[in-house]
């Protein structure tokens, strides 16, 4: 089934971090399995922000764990130093996920090869505002794993996930970033009826997936279309042509958050929209959990592609 | 943080049922017949139980809920004419499968509400999700604002009306009754519907395969008159009027004595 948020402010940084533990926690009987966010925190010009992790939550703790985990950390730190990056800072958010603050100009293709050559290393998000934070559990318990609760940024995404088709781990899970393109992210609730033909058109251009994930097409396809120069909402409405089966699946850049419905309005979107902020979410008790007076809300229509911008 | 539906509001028993214990929280102010209570700590099964009780135990006529905070399925199955409002808006499936009752909703409604319908009223002030009244049996379901895509899918009865537009596929696979929608329909408006009539007062997108234009009978103007005064919908627009061609395959594959019946 799986379940999709989003906010925006449009007035300045919230603790956007609080409100989407709110709204995912509100859906997770729409899926328990994991639970992913996409937030947009401050940017600073020069630095890139790189969310990667060496293993899974569920991975066996064999005897040599630890100190393979001390082995990759030391050389994914070194690849960052090889692509010319200066690292600023590394945190270690769990044991095995990791947030890097880099000062960094690149090519952000370079730098996510070198590092994911590691064994076991995969970026979760790279970019300077972009942080990708998805693990096992409910909202509440990765909100919490992370310190997500004080996050403050300007807009942010989200998504609890049903395994259906694939594992359930770090890599299944939303948000997806669009690889190897900085600052972009995809959440979606639905099935690609064309994927095997989308993926091997999209690696054919050079572009490497994660998962086995069809909603990672997604990511990777917009973020593609706009490096050829289309706008998000062109992009979207591409991919309304594009994309086949059923979807709604919410997008966000650096600056702007768009969602778009399939043309047969197959999967459930709920949308408030205020002067200060948009919020939107498979069920409106998402959004309930972050407003608490009476508000109007209204789903979009089929085939309808909406982008709000800071 | 406190969670609405999570683990600390809910509990299952080992077959997976939601607070399987639950007795009606009798919260509930009563006085003339009337009952109010406010909804915004219970879960939904022990907002539904109060109101069951109310109804049915305690015999009361007219329940104000307030506070339902978009749950999901609230109002399910009142069998009882009463009057209920809602202040404030229902999530997903509420008010299906009732046979009698007047609902008010203030706000708006999530997907699949009064589904499978029996007879009463239910009058939503906002907005509706998709599948609006689908499978809808009986009775009258008003929703003064915009409803979405598969309204009335498999409808079999009683009357649909949408004071703003619908989306795509609206009375797909209907089979009876009446839909009068005052604004725009989507594409694909009463696709392989069986029966019924939907009126349309704004655009249509596209219709639907077996889903061709009827011809307007005196009757069609007294019931949109009858039905906006009712429910104080101002002036009637100019409807076009929807029926089933009923040049489907099914209908050719029908055997003669069948063909009787059913043409």
């Amino acid at each position: 089934m799986c379940g999709i948020a989003g906010i925006i402010y449009r007035d300045g940084s919230r603790n956007i971090g609080r409100d989407m533990i709110a709204m995912l926690q509100s859906m997770k009987h729409r899926g328990p399995d994991s639970t992913g966010y996409a937030l947009y925190g401050r940017s600073s010009s020069g630095t890139v922000v790189m969310r990667y992790k060496l293993a899974d939550a569920n991975d066996a703790r064999d005897y040599d764990f630890q100190a393979r985990l001390q082995k990759h950390r030391a050389e994914v730190e070194a690849r960052i130093e090889q692509a010319g990056g200066r690292l600023q800072s590394v945190e270690a958010e769990t044991e095995y996920a990791f947030r890097a603050v880099v000062q960094y100009g690149g090519d952000l293709k370079l730098l996510t090869d070198l590092v994911e050559d590691v064994p076991g290393a995969e970026v979760l998000s790279i970019g300077q505002s972009l942080e990708i934070i998805k693990d096992l559990g409910d909202a509440e318990t990765v909100g919490e794993q992370y310190a997500l609760d004080g996050f403050t940024g300007t807009h942010a995404i989200g998504h609890v996930r049903m395994a259906t088709e694939s594992d359930v781990d770090i890599s299944g899970a939303h948000p997806y970033w669009a690889y190897p393109f900085g600052d972009i992210a995809v959440v979606h609730n639905g099935q690609l009826t064309n994927y095997f033909y989308w993926r091997r058109r999209l690696e054919r251009n050079g572009r490497r997936f994660q998962s086995e994930c069809d909603s990672e097409i997604i990511a990777v396809y917009l973020a593609e279309k706009m490096s050829e120069g289309l706008t998000l909402s062109e992009a979207m409405r591409k991919s309304l042509e594009d994309l086949d089966g059923v979807f709604t699946y919410i997008c966000v850049t650096k600056d702007a958050l768009g969602v778009c419905k399939d043309e047969l309005a197959a999967k459930p979107l709920v949308l408030f929209e205020s002067d200060e902020m948009v919020a939107l979410a498979s069920e409106e008790i998402a959004i309930r959990a972050i407003i608490d007076h009476e508000i109007d809300t209204y789903d979009p229509y089929e085939a309808e592609v909406l982008v709000w911008s800071l | 943080m406190e969670s609405l539906v999570g683990e600390r509001r809910i509990s299952y028993d080992a077959r997976g049922l939601a607070e399987p214990n639950a007795e009606a929280p009798r919260v509930a102010e009563i006085a003339d017949g009337r009952a109010v209570f406010d909804a915004k700590d219970l879960t939904t099964r022990l907002i539904n139980l109060e109101l069951r009780r109310l109804v049915y135990e305690e015999g009361v006529r007219a329940v104000t809920v307030r506070n339902p905070g978009s749950k999901h399925s609230l109002g399910v199955g009142i069998l009882q004419r009463c009057r209920i409002t809602f202040e404030g808006s229902l999530g997903y499936f509420g008010c299906g499968l009732i046979d009698g009752p007047e609902i008010h909703i203030t706000g708006r409604v999530g997907w699949s509400s009064c589904e499978n319908m029996m007879s009463g009223v239910v009058v939503v002030d906002g907005n509706g999700g998709s599948l609006t009244g689908a499978a809808m049996r009986g009775g009258d379901l008003v929703v003064r604002g915009r409803v979405g895509a598969r309204t009335g899918i498999d409808q079999k009865g009683g009357t649909i009306i949408i004071g703003d537009s619908v989306g795509s596929n609206t009375g797909f696979m209907m089979q009876r009754g009446r839909m009068i929608i005052c604004g725009d329909a989507g594409p694909g408006l009463g696709d392989s519907m069986y029966d019924g009539t939907i009126y349309v007062g704004g655009k249509v997108k596209s219709l639907g395969v077996d889903c061709v234009p009827g011809e307007w009978t005196d009757a069609d103007t007294e019931l949109i008159e009858r039905k906006f005064r009712i429910y104080e919908l101002g002036t009637p627009p100019s409807f076009q009027k929807f029926v089933c061609g009923k040049v489907l395959y099914n209908y050719d594959n029908l055997e003669p004595s069948e063909r009787r019946i059913v043409l």
